[in-house]
């Protein structure tokens, strides 16, 4: 068990899951906290976990601005001393922005915001966020953004399909194909890792997907990996 | 408009308003003056032309905390927990600018709420457009959605849905209301008013600019004609960044009880919110424009009091606590600035420049603002309407009649809609967008709220009393299914011109059926909104009453029932009464014969609150499916749980009109087999069972599923592109 | 007071939703149009009057923060 370890859910300005991922974390056994985005010191926490919402109105580009928060700095030094970092939605644009991952996510292939539950299917456990999956589960999770398209110059996807890709849009059966990806990632990638597996980021939301009265327990497995990665290491 | 027209006929007042505001003051108002009185008694800011009759409205029951009058209305959940509700249109400036239109009719709807001290859970956008073959219509829709999700999105504010209805008669001025919907505790309940001599105003939020100037009162207060393209400089911009930085300020000013009242600023901007707050206390203000933080420096006093500037809230506060109050907005990374001082008193005292351009007594704005009997005339034309019923055909086929039903965009699939909208954010959704009502939880409790949004503007038109009570029951029974009592009601008023007798006899009509059918099912009204003036060239909208309801389950049900949940070898169940012959206003009239007439069936005030006691009570017995059989019939509500559970079903009738008739009170069961329903106070029948591949009425027709469910999917979708 | 305009497009090859769909609305209209990419334009007033040093810095701007150089080009045009 891991209960009592601290995880960092960092606040910046317009950031609106912040709670929905307190709360989880909290179902989950861990003890999260909400930390304003002009805190410097990150020290005493266990983990960190950057939430959806639209930092700095979005303004600029997603997650442009929010990369340069002063928390940003400590979040880096954290993420290459190994400490479990995760980016979810806009999150995961902020990883990505802040060259923590690589890529970046643009606009739906269709222009439309999306609010609905996909499947992923799991392509990887070498990563805080699938650690207790395992390689060919399928997940119902809701994706909910209007810029979750992945792209990445070739030479970089290249690198990332070396096992740094954790999660692929696909249909409820696992498979992975064009009418399974609702937003024109490139080769359906919806969830990634960095080479360390201790920074992940993904667009759907796990925790919207946490228990039976909301639709889904599949998002679980997800927040109980990076839960269950929080005493591995120590920054 | 020609120049030489005077000041205040330019500002939309009339020679015997302005003889008021001269009675009121004793002497001819200065400009700012006159500015402040034209916006606060204009029909949007003052309802001059409803309030004589919105009285008739019951608003009373042991667990309403706040009626009408204030920014929302309060009711009282048990244990502590209060929730605040509010409905607002947002009509013609989302047909001006229909993407920052319904996008700033978001944020103004959420400052209503987190007014209130509470925080905003849920939004809902009732809409209404001209038919999608035109292009104009697209565009409006496209841009309407598109504000919606953009600024509730961002903002962090899930939204529910709503409904959809299209109309020619909506082609040239369509309908955008917005609802919203908070929680919370006791104990941070805020309201408006200003008191204690000494207490200072603070300016929370955006800076004050051009934007918006007299919009609320010019865009909603007068017809429109073919210049309404020179309107658009009075559409606000919404920036829901600065909302999302303003609710939490906001909320954390509550949570460390610094405000003793506060108010939020939409139409009327500054004016509205220094006389209200100032009124509702008692008391007087001094307000320095000096103080005001602008966008553009050279702005004259009537165009800063009158700025309709979004995301501005004014607080007022101890003089101890205005330290702590400005080091919290800074730390939310918004605008706070001292602008006025409350006095005893009545008098706003507005200054700039070291002048005094205003002073006049702040209650004047609002309570003395003109009253109006306007004359109500019944339409002839509705004798011709009522003698014109639908000419029904012996026999006919029922399933391909359903295609042709399913086809259309307001009986059609609308996740084209509300996938668009987040509508999933704050971990509280049960029910979400597609179900008849949705239904939140309120975490850490055992308590469920739910909410259905309602109108029929057709049905109204047709009979507005019996319409107007129609959409209440629907909307009960909408909210009863999902196991939740009737609890509250928020209207939106949307109508053509007053100032015709025949617009106001259906606003009073309506407002008599809303009443009764409130009374007969115990539900207090607790606020509301009136839109006038939605005629565009001499065109008046269907009237269109909107009702919001509020319900409340505490337990919620173990097991809410949901339309997937049906499987094969289940039984289907008609609960209510039934008249094969009530075709007035249903949807085949209108898809299939394109007909409007006849006359809509009345409510029954015995059966129809039984029919929605029936429905809680099913909804707790653990029935897996209850859905509301609306306008489209029997034929469509069975097709709907068929295309969201996946799975066909067989209906059998002897008389086809059963299938597609319309009425009141009446709802569908699906139930494992042998099951008892129980049901002795109302009439119930068995019509079907779920199953096959077919839904299949028998010798009446049959369709298969895939291919009834690919039309019902695409009716948007295929126009819209 | 130097003006400059920062042009930022996306980079060639990377999926562009906005020009694909207008694209595709110039062809239904009748134009024959090749490729139509997106971009956006930011006037900025710096504080400085020699054009090489302004260059210097507009550039540090646009790695650093007003462009994503993992998806986008950017041009610098001094006006002024």
């Amino acid at each position: 068990m891991t209960i009592g370890r601290r995880v960092a859910v960092i606040v910046f300005p317009g950031s609106n899951c912040e709670r929905d991922v307190a709360y989880a974390m909290q179902l989950l056994g861990a003890d999260p906290e909400l930390v304003w985005h002009r805190e410097t010191d990150l020290s005493e926490f266990d983990g960190v976990i950057l939430p959806g919402g639209f930092a700095h109105g979005d303004y600029l580009r997603t997650g442009a601005i929010a990369r340069f928060s002063p928390v940003m700095t400590e979040v880096e030094r954290l993420a290459d001393a190994g400490t479990p970092v995760l980016g979810i939605c806009n999150g995961f644009q902020i990883l990505c922005e802040a060259g923590l991952l690589p890529g970046a996510l643009v606009a739906n292939r269709d222009l439309k915001f999306i609010c609905r539950p996909v499947h992923l299917r799991v392509e990887s456990t070498d990563s805080v966020l699938t650690r207790a999956a395992t390689v060919g589960d399928v997940l119902r999770i809701p994706l909910n953004s209007f810029e979750g398209n992945y792209v990445a110059p070739a030479p970089v996807l290249d690198d990332l399909e070396n096992g740094g890709v954790v999660l692929r849009y696909s249909d409820a059966d696992g498979s992975v194909s064009d009418a399974a990806n609702p937003n024109g990632s490139l080769n359906n990638i919806a969830g990634i890792a960095n080479g360390g597996g201790n920074v992940a980021g993904l667009m759907p939301h796990p925790e919207r997907a946490i228990e039976t009265v909301l639709g889904s327990t599949d998002g679980r497995i997800l927040l109980e990996s990076f839960v269950a990665s929080l005493d591995r290491v120590t920054a | 408009m020609t120049t030489e027209a005077p000041a205040h006929i330019q500002l939309g007042m009339t020679d015997a308003e302005y003889d008021a505001v001269v009675d009121i003051l004793g002497r001819e108002p200065r400009p700012a003056e006159l500015a402040m009185y034209s916006v606060m008694w204009s029909e949007h800011c003052s309802y001059k032309s409803s309030r004589a009759w919105l009285g008739r409205f019951p608003t009373e029951a042991p667990w309403v905390v706040v009626g009408p009058g204030e920014n929302a209305g309060v009711v009282d959940l048990g244990d502590g927990w209060l929730a605040a509700l509010r409905i607002e249109s947002h009509n013609h400036p989302s047909f001006v600018e229909p993407f920052q239109g319904a996008a700033t009719g978001v944020g103004g709807i959420l400052r209503d709420i987190f007014t209130m001290g509470a925080r905003p859970i849920a939004v809902w956008d009732p809409i209404r457009f001209g038919p999608l073959d035109d292009a104009h219509n697209r565009y409006l829709l496209d841009g309407v959605v598109s504000g919606i999700a953009h600024y509730g999105n961002a903002v962090g504010v899930p939204t529910l849905g709503g409904e959809i209805e299209f109309s020619e008669r909506y082609s040239a001025n369509p309908l955008v209301n917005v609802m919203a919907l908070g929680i919370l505790k006791q104990e941070q309940l805020v309201l408006s008013a200003a008191s204690g001599e000494g207490n200072v105003a603070i300016l929370l939020g955006a800076s004050t600019g051009r934007d918006g100037i007299g919009g609320a009162s010019i865009l909603a207060s007068a017809s429109f004609d073919e210049s309404s393209g020179a309107k658009r400089p009075s559409v606000q911009i919404g920036d829901p960044f600065e909302e999302k930085k303003l609710i939490e300020a906001c909320l954390e000013l509550y949570e460390r009880g610094l405000v003793v009242g506060i108010q939020d600023l939409g139409a009327a901007g500054i004016s509205c919110a220094t006389s209200e707050c100032a009124a509702n206390g008692g008391v007087g203000m001094v307000v320095d424009l000096d103080d005001v933080p602008l966008r553009e420096d050279d702005m004259n006093a009537g165009e800063i009091l009158m700025s309709e500037s979004q995301e501005r809230m004014l607080a007022i506060v101890e003089p101890d606590d205005v330290d702590e109050v400005l080091e919290l907005a800074e730390k939310w990374e918004i605008n706070g600035a001292v602008i006025g001082t409350v006095t005893a008193g009545g008098t706003l005292e507005v200054r700039q420049h070291g002048e005094v351009v205003a002073e006049v007594p702040a209650a004047s704005l609002s309570e003395d603002a003109p009253l109006y009997r306007r004359p109500a005339e019944r339409p002839e034309a509705l004798d011709r309407l009522w003698a014109d019923p639908v000419d029904l055909p012996a026999g006919l086929d029922v399933g391909e009649t359903l295609l042709r039903m399913l086809d259309d965009p307001a009986v059609g699939d609308r996740s084209w809609i509300y996938q668009q909208y987040d509508h999933q954010l704050f971990l509280n959704t049960v029910i979400e967008p597609g179900h008849d009502g949705s239904l939140l939880r309120i975490k850490g409790t055992t308590k469920g709220l739910a909410v259905s949004t309602d109108g029929n503007g057709r049905l109204c038109f047709m009979d507005p009393r019996r319409g107007g009570a129609r959409i209440v029951y629907e909307s009960a029974l909408n909210v009863a299914v999902t196991g939740a009592r009737p609890f509250a009601v928020v209207d939106n008023l949307n109508f053509g011109n007053p100032e015709k007798p025949e617009i106001m006899w259906q606003f009073i009509e309506t407002i008599e059926g809303m009443s009764a059918a409130c009374e007969a099912l115990g539900v207090p009204v607790i606020g509301g909104n009136v839109s006038f003036y939605n005629e565009t060239d001499g065109v008046d909208i269907f009237p269109t009453p909107v009702v919001g309801m509020l319900g409340f389950a505490d337990p919620m049900p173990g097991h809410v029932p949901r339309l997937d949940q049906a499987e094969p070898g289940m039984e289907v169940w008609l609960i209510g009464p039934e008249d094969p012959t009530d075709f007035a206003g249903t949807t085949y009239s209108r898809v299939v014969l394109d007909h409007v007439g006849g006359r809509p069936s009345d409510v029954d005030h015995t059966i129809g609150p039984k029919v929605v006691d029936e429905a809680v009570r099913l909804a707790h017995a653990g029935v897996p499916v209850l859905h509301d059989i609306s306008v489209g019939g029997a034929a469509v509500a069975v097709a709907e749980i068929c295309f969201r559970s996946g799975c066909g079903a067989r209906v059998d009738s002897d008389d086809w009109r059963t299938l597609l008739s319309a009425g009141p009170h009446r709802f569908l069961a699906v139930v494992p087999p042998g099951f008892d329903l129980e049901v002795t106070d109302v009439p119930a029948r068995r019509i079907g069972t779920m199953g096959g591949n077919h839904i299949d009425f028998g010798r009446h027709g049959r369709v298969p599923l895939s291919l009834a469910a690919d039309v019902w999917r695409n009716a948007i979708p295929r126009r819209m592109g | 007071m130097t003006q400059v305009r920062v042009s930022i497009t996306r980079k060639d090859g990377l999926s562009d939703p906005e020009g694909v769909a207008t694209r595709r609305a110039l062809l239904d209209l009748g134009y024959d149009v090749g490729e139509v990419h997106f971009g956006r334009i930011i006037n900025l007033e710096v504080d400085d009057t020699d054009e090489a040093s302004v260059r210097a810095a507009v550039t540090a701007m646009c790695e650093r923060l007003l462009a994503n150089p993992v998806i986008e080009d950017y041009s610098i045009e001094v006006l002024s």
